[in-house]
């Protein structure tokens, strides 16, 4: 697949995103745009998984801790294959497969998420049976900025340091901003990538929506042996949507059908510049 | 008069033991700690198998998320905490980590009830019944002696499955002849009655039995249930021998509200089957301080509350 391909790909679970939004009349629209770009690059590089490979013992896992960013997650297993279309129109409706957070009943998820700060412990489980069952697959976890706030989170770091499990890669999808307001108001963070790295994580700063920096910043881990890898992506809530840019407003925002044909034409316009 | 029963050792010990057994032909057999070995027994389990227990430090939540993702990896987790924090604490990653993403998890409440006793209320657990019940997709078992204790952690062995079972500190009397004889999911008949039915579980069931034997020599007939399984419940069992009763007395070392005592009466009512029903519980109030025995005594979960409740029933 071309970076051409790859970029098109990104604007195609755009669009997908928002009309999954828009059927559901619910979702979480600015989360799952700025994480977009982060998904595409694991599962169409990264990940070695598959619709048919999901009892495969050697597979990489990925969990996702920010469950709300569920929509994004269903436009991406849509497209390889995992789930079938006539789902994604149904997110969170009455009898519908799929809920409004990612649950393990649906193909190609590993976890029930939701309940945020739950993501890292179960992937540091995971990591810690690879390495006593001497496998090679890698556990990857994405966890929003909002949710670094949860002391389990902490636990958690503390004891991906501790186990060494360099087969561990957390992701920080750091767009800055969460249903309140901005992260440094809500609760400061910051220093992000110091408080990571005194936890014994080896730390890389990325724009996570340059599908290039990612996939070479995800290329190159472990970044060190013996420490669980963290890539802080910087991103920007609501990527992609001029108006939806950068606006806390649109953390749970649906967009009405102006709206809804105005993000489309801007992706539109965006294919067509590729 | 009931026979009186041989003495086992701590159930915590007895579960020990067990794993230690156990984790011989087993490499995937885990245990995870929140620096709980040597309270949960389990020191000379990790001196044996280090490769086969996971210490987190005093961090109950990251216990129950890790050993979701160990159980999701085909590992066997037992997660051994104190009841008190492991069904509190670590509540939300027990609903959510374990229970709905349905990872096989064996979660080990030890020193549960008010096994810590003096110690006071932020060590009790007199609410982790009521609050598990609530979680679907989670067994949920009570052994009072070794052999229940041994019947449940293989029927996990042998089926792993999401499923919390809660541990006392005391050496209980042992209430059958082998393991053989207690069955997942199958209330425990020790004794038929046609006058009183007593139904209790874990560490009640040692002043349930001796108040069984105490009704029975003053000529009242006793039934006596060990409910060692809150889930599944053994219903048929539960309303047969209450059906032969004339009333019920239920024994729980829990809050009154959400435990053995209202699950029983809520089935029984749900049946229609109507009989006057004592429960001998904690009430929802701060507790006295004192010893397990202490508050067992001074709540009438005892004989001398067995005895009270029959005359009060049988009037």
């Amino acid at each position: 697949m071309s970076d051409q391909e790859l970029k098109a790909k990104s604007i195609f679970y755009r669009e997908l995103t928002l009309k999954i939004i828009t059927a559901a009349n619910a979702g979480h629209t600015g989360g799952d745009l700025s994480c977009i770009d982060i998904l595409n690059v694991l599962y169409n590089r990264i990940l070695n998984v598959a619709p048919d490979r999901m009892n495969d013992p050697d597979r990489d896992r990925y969990v996702q801790s920010k469950g709300h960013a569920a929509e994004a997650l269903y436009a991406v297993l849509n497209e390889r294959g995992f789930i079938p279309e006539s789902w994604i129109e149904q997110v969170g409706l009455y009898l519908s497969p799929v809920a409004g957070h990612p649950t393990c009943k649906i193909p190609g998820v590993e976890q029930s998420t939701g309940a945020l700060g739950h993501g890292l412990s179960i992937a540091v489980g995971m990591a810690i049976a690879g390495r006593l069952d001497n496998k090679s697959y890698r556990v990857f976890c994405l966890m929003g900025d909002g949710e670094l706030a949860e002391g389990s989170i902490w636990e958690a770091a503390m004891a991906a340091a501790h186990y060494q499990l360099d087969n561990l890669i957390a992701i920080v999808d750091r767009n800055r901003l969460q249903i309140s307001g901005k992260t440094e108001d809500v609760m400061q963070l910051e220093p992000l990538k110091q408080k990571f790295e005194a936890f014994g994580f080896s730390v890389r700063e990325v724009d996570g929506n340059d599908l290039d920096a990612l996939l070479a910043v995800l290329q190159a881990v472990p970044f060190e042996t013996g420490k669980p890898s963290l890539i802080l992506a910087n991103t920007i809530k609501g990527k992609g949507i001029s108006y939806m840019e950068n606006q806390a407003k649109w953390h749970h925002g649906v967009p009405s059908e102006d709206q809804l044909q105005q993000a489309l034409r801007e992706l539109k316009a965006e294919r067509e510049a590729l | 008069m009931l026979p009186p029963l041989k003495m086992g050792i701590p159930n915590l010990e007895y579960m020990a033991q067990i794993l230690t057994d156990r984790a011989k032909d087993d490499p995937n057999l885990m245990i995870v700690t929140s620096d709980s070995r040597g309270s949960g027994r389990v020191t000379r389990f990790g001196e044996q198998f280090p490769r086969q227990i996971i210490e987190v430090g005093i961090a109950e939540q990251d216990s129950v998320g890790i050993s979701a993702g160990l159980a999701s990896c085909g590992k066997k987790v037992f997660t051994v905490s104190p009841g008190s924090f492991l069904s509190a604490r670590s509540f939300e990653q027990v609903k959510n980590d374990v229970a709905y993403s349905n990872n096989p998890v064996a979660l080990l409440g030890i020193s549960s009830g008010v096994s810590y006793g003096g110690l006071g209320a932020t060590h009790h657990s007199v609410h982790d019944i009521a609050a598990l019940m609530a979680v679907p997709n989670l067994d949920l078992c009570v052994p009072a002696d070794n052999f229940e204790t041994e019947m449940v952690l293989d029927s996990y062995l042998q089926h792993p499955r999401p499923i919390y079972v809660r541990f006392g500190k005391k050496a209980m009397p042992l209430f059958y002849q082998s393991a053989s004889e207690v069955e997942f999911g199958k209330a425990g008949i020790l004794h038929h009655g046609s006058d009183i039915l007593i139904i209790a579980s874990g560490e009640t069931l040692q002043p349930a039995y001796e108040g069984a034997s105490a009704l029975e020599a003053e000529g009242i007939r006793t039934g006596l249930i060990s409910l060692h399984s809150l889930r599944p419940l053994d219903k048929s069992t539960i309303l047969e021998m209450a059906a032969s009763a004339k009333a019920v007395i239920t024994l729980e070392e829990h809050s009154i509200y959400g435990g053995l005592g209202s699950i029983v009466a809520s089935w029984l009512m749900q049946q229609r089957l109507f009989r006057p029903i004592k429960m001998l519980a904690f009430p929802n109030e701060d507790l006295v301080t004192g010893s397990q025995t202490d508050l067992f005594n001074h709540y009438g979960i005892s004989v001398s509350g067995i005895t009270a409740a029959a005359a009060e029933l049988l009037r």
